[in-house]
């Protein structure tokens, strides 16, 4: 198919279609034949926990393949409406690239996690995009990598594990997990294999609210959970998923020591939506945000720059809304911007900002 | 090969229509006097709310069926294009032939009505698909989407039978209301009106470019220039695909059957457009430009409510009759009343709004224009046949000493009252 995919995305055939796709039309035979669109079937839906499923998905030949940490939008019809999620890949890249899948924690308020969680079925089609993401394993492994993961952001470490144990990766894993409790985490049967089957491996697990007795590691994050584990950050390059709250103590501690240039970091879930974290922004929230291209502006509400656009009567396009997709990403002419994820705080002027996680500091204009 | 295209941005239908904030005249506090002849500012405004909840009330039933409608539609109108083309390409069977032509017309009056006009609306944008998204939509036609949706969706939509607002009353060409003013070129009103018909497509173009506004001086170089490239690159792939590339395909065909027939897959594509350009003209000339529909001095329409919004688009709209394949093949403008009511409404469901306006018109005892095709199109027919006769009212000369005695007035007056305008604050 190849082939002839090349030859149906080449432009004489665009002129045959215009100003339809080629799509367009094969979608019409068959919904799996596409030139550009990125297609799966849902093979099959898996319960990982009372909470989260595993959803195996069969992609059709548009689908480039992933990098184990990439992740990719999903989208799935509901009542004539698609609604589309961002969820990491978890399998194995391992295995070749015709079969992969996407594990889903069911958020309470999260209506496509609860919906893929309860109701998906098997056949269903899913409208995806390709890989997205730079959170990714380097070509060649370094000797030593430290894995760390909190709750449902051990998705696409998993992936990352999960490869390495099926390339018979030789170099020392580190992999380190934060869950609440045994019965809150995901992939346990192979958490409790995986230690055995890597080469050079240490995994531990790290049940928050429910203690094991007898564990090594106690609590959250903490640097001394490194020492304990023998890990040097400043040495050891390390990919950690999670909520902010731990990226930011992970973040925190490798500042400290100076290993930030070995720190990779990726988040799943909104940061924004900290009710604490909101109410600080608004009590701190001074000066005027203007929308330079629509000519209007607004106090600065301490909520995000979509947010303040959408509430000022503006329709900015947006995507995931976790920025992630860079659908959002607007210049901005002037002033200071912190990101709500990282809490840094930028004030170059010209530059590119996702303005779903980004918040002005004082009088802030962006070309919206 | 593979451009990145940002996800659809979604927003509810009601998010659409921008009316009727924009008629907001310069003194505030004078009411419209649009609809006081059928109703009093009450009952305007309960009216004007029972169509807000009647527009809720759809709105919140769209659902599976009418995204299944619409997909069903767009397999149908491909099916036809397909099979069009491959008739096409059997110019030695001429049964073939004459099939394929009638189906390619078919499929582009589809694509252009039932499907691109509807979905440009924002009809579909609910289903966050990007096969359907009022944003993205291109349409088989040589006029470009982006200043189609402006001049119409805005423009048309917003300002629907106001003199002087409208572009759409004679589309600047022809005289179809007795409060146009009259020019000499108006006597030409019927020819020019069947030549219109028989290019519609290019004189939709023409229309989107908005000459008149450039050189009325209410439109920058810059956007003129813009508007003119984004035509010329439409047009271009246009003809390309039916006057070039199909043609050269037709190539292919010449060994057998001879050297005319890349000539005749050219004839077909052109008899195809051509059906279109007919059938899309009749309609919409339908919709606004029968005898009994009413239009509107801007005056009267500034600072309307809601409900004299709704009023303004049911007395300027009429309706066509007819069975529910008629209905499809005119994208439901042939409810051009429930259309121009609730423009973003998918028009699946305007059938089933009908029967409710109907009831709310006979309530309140206003005019529920809807006729045969062939009477609206008389009616059509005669005036256009009447108003190209020079009245006798100077007023209503376009070129009479009066009528420019009293263009200057206008003009003047909106200079000082722009004057006092900028005083004003100087003042306070």
């Amino acid at each position: 198919m190849g082939l002839v995919r090349t030859a149906l995305g080449s432009r004489p055939v665009r002129a045959l279609t215009s100003p339809r796709t080629v799509d367009d039309y094969l979608d019409q035979i068959h919904p799996m034949l596409t030139v550009d669109a990125v297609r799966a079937r849902v093979v099959e839906v898996r319960r990982e926990t009372g909470a989260a499923s595993t959803v195996v998905l069969r992609p059709n030949g548009a689908w480039k393949g992933f990098a184990p940490g990439q992740h990719v939008q999903f989208g799935i019809e509901v009542d004539g409406t698609r609604k589309v999620r961002v969820f990491s890949v978890s399998s194995s890249a391992a295995a070749g690239q015709r079969r992969f899948t996407v594990s889903v924690k069911a958020h309470p308020d999260g209506y496509v996690s609860q919906f893929l969680h309860r109701e998906l079925q098997p056949g269903t089609l899913v409208h995806l995009s390709q890989a997205q993401g730079e959170f990714v394993l380097p070509q060649s492994v370094p000797d030593h990598v430290l894995l760390l993961s909190g709750g449902s952001g051990i998705t696409p470490v998993m992936s990352m594990a999960r490869t390495l144990r099926d390339r018979g990766h030789r170099g020392r894993i580190t992999f380190v997990h934060y869950a609440r409790s045994r019965e809150d985490e995901m992939f346990t049967p192979e958490l409790d294999r995986l230690a055995e089957e890597l080469a050079d491996a240490t995994v531990e697990r790290v049940y928050t609210r429910e203690p094991e007795p007898g564990a090594r590691l106690e609590g959250r994050f903490r640097a001394d959970h490194l020492r304990r584990l023998g890990v040097d950050p400043t040495t050891t390059p390390t990919w950690v998923c999670g909520p902010a709250g731990l990226i930011a103590t992970v973040r925190d501690v490798y500042a400290e020591i100076g290993a930030d240039a070995q720190l990779h970091s990726e988040y799943f879930k909104v940061p924004t939506v900290d009710p604490a974290l909101l109410e600080q922004n608004a009590a701190t929230a001074t000066g005027t945000l203007t929308f330079e291209s629509s000519g209007t502006s607004a106090d600065n509400s301490g909520a995000t720059i979509l947010e303040q656009a959408e509430a000022a009567g503006l329709t900015p396009e947006y995507g995931c809304r976790m920025g992630v997709c860079n659908t959002c990403a607007v210049k901005k002419l002037g002033g200071a911007v912190r990101h709500v994820v990282s809490g840094e705080i930028n004030a170059r002027t010209d530059e590119t900002v996702k303005v779903c996680v980004t918040v002005p500091v004082g009088d802030v204009a962006v070309a919206l | 090969m593979s451009r990145k295209r940002p996800p659809i941005e979604t927003f509810d239908a009601s998010g659409h229509d921008a009316a009727p904030e924009p008629l907001v005249g310069t003194d505030r506090t004078k009411r419209s006097t649009i609809g006081l002849e059928y109703m009093t500012y009450e009952e305007l405004e309960s009216f004007g709310e029972e169509l807000d909840a009647l527009r809720q009330r759809t709105l919140d039933s769209l659902g599976q069926a009418d995204a299944d409608y619409i997909r069903r539609v767009i397999k149908v109108q491909r099916a036809c294009e397909v099979a069009g083309r491959i008739g096409v390409f059997m110019p030695f069977f001429w049964p073939a032939f004459v099939a394929g032509v009638v189906l390619l017309g078919v499929s582009k009056i589809l694509e252009n009505m039932e499907i691109g006009h509807n979905v440009m609306h924002g009809q579909y944008d609910w289903m966050n698909d990007p096969l359907v998204d009022g944003k993205r939509y291109e349409w088989d036609n040589v006029a470009p989407a982006q200043d189609w949706k402006h001049g119409h969706n805005f423009i048309h939509h917003t300002y629907t039978n106001i003199h002087g607002k409208d572009r759409d009353i004679g589309y600047g060409l022809l005289r179809i209301d007795t409060d146009q003013p009259w020019y000499p070129s108006h006597r030409f009103n019927l020819p020019a009106a069947f030549f219109l018909m028989l290019f519609f497509e290019w004189g939709v173009m023409y229309h989107g470019l908005e000459l008149d506004e450039y050189l009325g001086g209410k439109m920058s170089k810059k956007e003129f220039r813009d508007r003119k490239s984004r035509a010329a690159r439409k047009a271009r792939r246009q003809v390309l695909k039916d006057y070039v590339a199909y043609p050269l395909l037709g190539l292919a065909l010449v060994p057998f059957v001879g050297w005319w027939a890349p000539l005749a897959i050219l004839g077909a594509n052109f008899a195809a457009n051509l059906i279109r350009n007919i059938w899309t003209f009749l309609i919409i000339f339908c919709g606004h430009f029968p005898a009994e529909v009413q239009s509107f001095a801007e005056e009267d329409a500034e600072n309307e409510t809601r409900g004299q919004w709704y009023l303004r688009q049911l007395l300027g709209s009429a309706n066509i009759s007819g069975r529910p394949w008629f209905h499809v093949l005119s994208g439901n403008l042939s409810h051009q009343i429930e259309h121009h009511l609730f423009p973003d409404i998918p028009a699946r469901r305007y059938p089933e709004l009908a029967t409710e306006i109907q009831e709310i018109c006979r309530r309140h005892g206003l005019q529920y224009n809807s006729g045969r095709l062939s009477r609206q199109l008389a009616s059509v027919a005669r005036q256009l046949a009447a108003y190209s006769a020079k009245p006798d009212d100077p007023y209503l000369q376009g070129k009479s000493p009066e009528s420019k005695a009293l263009r200057r007035a206008k003009r003047e007056a909106a200079r000082a009252a722009q004057a006092a305008d900028a005083r004003q604050p100087v003042d306070a």
